[in-house]
């Protein structure tokens, strides 16, 4: 705001012609708006005023106004913005925004799909329910934990670290190997293919070559056995992680001026490593930014994948998280108060990691 | 002043070569990590049942068959729901839905990048904290939305959400930030271009890139999508969906199923190859500034 009383206070002679019917006056407003981004700054007697002479003319400067006034006109002067992304907001409000909300709301009711009945506010009882008596929820939350504290990092220093090797490669060579990392994120259900290369019987590639390395005497159970389970599960998330942030890391670092590290080089730096930390990464931080929370979004929400690997529930609840606990009471039991507390919490995890995360972010290279 | 290494006629600076090695060696291991089981699976794909059922198990195939191939349309075309059907619900999802987002959020990312309308810092905070949660946080208040709409077991309801969704939105926004200069927008606004105007004729054509990789990412998360709760015909099932009940049949499917995920992964990857160069130039932009 301070900019653009600023800005106004510079351009008093454009201001004058602005009266307070602008948004009436499309040339006039225009001009106003020209001064107001401060790309254009047409002399007063150079605006074509068309309707200028009809209009009784009365200056109108930001500072004449109160900051609600001064609101109110620049909404009506920009009022086709709202038009613009209106009909993106309707539905990102419906589908993303008041679910969030609803989800408290519900949460702090006992309301039931399946007997429709509503003793409505029961106040915090689902939650204290959630962490005093779940025992369930509690070991879903320490796995869910366990796997984003693994997957998250390391999926995202990974994606870093192959964004920043392969970026002295040829553009030709390069695009192969982005497309050899990338591809098992787009793929869809490609990641069966890890319950096939560790199935539980002698046909198992894995089991197969143990077996015939007489490494094992009969086939160990993978993803059907708590001692494995969550490890192997790890490793199919990282399979699949590198992907939104990978690419963005790609793209970052293509854009960094060489010219920066021959200046850095005269400067002293001796190998890569002080290049990565003293140049790329301060640079990259907007990158480095965006896919932290990416890779933090990824990791909290890796429910399917263990599914459809380890069943559900997964033996033993070995590899159960918050999501698998949404998913029973939410779409099996449809106790959807409970549920909602749980959507709410995971939701609340969600946002607090990545506000931490990109916190301690923002402070690299400074 | 330290010592220069050449490569390809150029000199690089600060590179030892044992460190190239080590680098070289990091990537060949990551990559056969990455690429050996997507290459089992094409392996697997085409397999005569022999060498699909050998012990020990190989990992390469000795005389390759379409067989699985021949099996997976047989299975499909003998569905109680005629294969078409399957086909042609994932091409409309996904065209209505990638068409529709791309309509409503290119708009959206014009308002907000480039008109100062108050409220707009707002919009984009609550677009941003939007990328740091996934559905499932939303997906059972949605249920309870889309049931009240009317729009339950109706392809609708996997339409109309992907209309909102926020990352090709924030991508498009971040790029026309940083590409489309106030400028030239300002100069067509006053040669009297009406405000939808300059965004479709002057913008839109200056965020090819953008686009594109709005229109792939909406692709693929439709494309991959395989049963949704929200519906439970068969006639608006997938062919995801439909695949994945081959998958399901059990181990007499196995090579059926290996043939179904090679064709379904293969259109993602082949979109991707196409406009590889353009998800990259936007993803330039992607940055986030605190």
């Amino acid at each position: 705001m301070e900019e653009r009383n600023e800005l106004l206070d510079s351009n008093e002679a454009a201001e004058a012609v602005a009266d307070s019917q602008a948004s009436e006056n499309e040339a006039v407003a225009e001009n106003l708006h020209d001064s107001i981004d401060g790309t254009v700054v047409p002399e007063a007697e150079d605006v074509p005023k068309p309707r200028a002479k009809k209009e009784k003319k009365r200056a109108v400067a930001r500072k004449d106004m109160t900051m609600a006034q001064w609101t109110w006109h620049e909404m009506k002067r920009h009022k086709i913005a709202y038009l613009m992304i209106l009909p993106f907001m309707l539905v990102f409000i419906l589908f993303t925004v008041f679910p969030v909300a609803l989800s408290l709301v519900l949460s702090f009711t006992n309301f039931n799909m399946l007997s429709m009945d509503w003793d409505m506010f029961i106040g915090i009882q689902n939650y204290t329910r959630l962490f005093f008596e779940d025992d369930i929820f509690l070991l879903a939350c320490k796995n869910t934990l366990v796997f984003a504290v693994i997957t998250g990092p390391v999926s995202y220093v990974l994606s870093f670290l192959v964004a920043w090797f392969i970026n002295e490669l040829s553009p030709r060579l390069r695009s192969i190997v982005t497309l050899i990392f990338y591809a098992p994120s787009i793929s869809g259900a490609v990641y069966l293919i890890w319950g096939v290369l560790f199935s539980n019987d002698s046909y198992g590639w894995v089991n197969g070559i143990l077996l015939d390395f007489g490494l094992i005497d009969a086939p160990i159970l993978w993803f059907y056995d708590e001692k494995y389970a969550m490890t192997l599960c790890i490793i199919v998330a990282l399979w699949m992680s590198l992907g939104t942030a990978f690419l963005s890391f790609i793209a970052g670092l293509q854009t960094i001026d060489k010219s920066l590290f021959e200046a850095a080089a005269v400067d002293g730096i001796k190998n890569r490593w002080q290049e990565l930390w003293y140049i790329t990464l301060p640079m990259m931080r907007p990158q480095l930014m965006f896919g932290a929370v990416m890779s933090i979004t990824g990791a909290f929400s890796f429910g399917g994948v263990v599914t459809a690997l380890c069943g559900f529930p997964s033996v033993n609840y070995s590899c159960h998280t918050i999501m698998h606990c949404l998913e029973d009471y939410g779409n099996q039991r449809w106790e959807v108060g409970y549920a909602s507390a749980i959507a709410f919490v995971l939701f609340l995890i969600m946002i607090g990691a990545n506000t931490l995360v990109n916190r301690m972010l923002s402070k690299v290279g400074q | 002043m330290q010592k220069m290494r050449v490569r390809n006629h150029q000199v690089v600076l600060n590179r030892s070569v044992g460190g190239d090695a080590g680098i070289f060696t990091f990537l060949i291991i990551m990559g056969a990590f990455m690429f050996l089981p997507m290459l089992y699976v094409v392996m697997q794909s085409f397999k005569p049942l022999d060498e699909l059922w050998m012990f020990p198990p190989r990992f390469y195939v000795v005389n390759p068959t379409v067989d699985n191939y021949v099996d997976l349309f047989t299975l499909l075309s003998d569905s109680w729901v005629p294969f078409s059907r399957y086909i042609f619900n994932t091409v409309l999802i996904t065209f209505a839905g990638t068409f529709g987002n791309l309509l409503f959020a290119s708009l959206a990312a014009y308002a907000i990048s480039k008109i100062p309308f108050p409220g707009r810092g707002g919009v984009f905070w609550l677009i941003q904290r939007s990328l740091m949660f996934t559905a499932t946080v939303t997906a059972i208040a949605n249920f309870l939305t889309l049931s009240k709409l009317g729009l339950m077991d109706n392809p609708l309801a996997v339409i109309i959400p992907t209309w909102g969704s926020s990352m090709g939105l924030y991508l498009m926004k971040q790029f026309m930030d940083s590409s489309v200069s106030d400028s030239v927008l300002e100069s067509a606004r006053l040669d009297g271009c009406s405000e939808f105007k300059t965004f479709w004729v002057i913008a839109m054509p200056m965020v090819k890139p953008a686009w594109l990789t709005l229109i792939i990412y909406s692709f693929q998360g439709l494309w991959n999508m395989g049963a949704s709760p929200y519906i439970y015909s068969e006639q608006f099932k997938t062919l995801n969906y439909a695949i994945s009940q081959i998958t399901a049949g059990g181990i007499a499917r196995a090579g059926a199923s290996a043939a179904g995920t090679v064709l379904m992964m293969l259109v993602p990857i082949l979109v991707f190859v196409i406009s590889q160069s353009n998800i990259i130039e936007t993803m330039a932009s992607s940055g986030m500034k605190d």
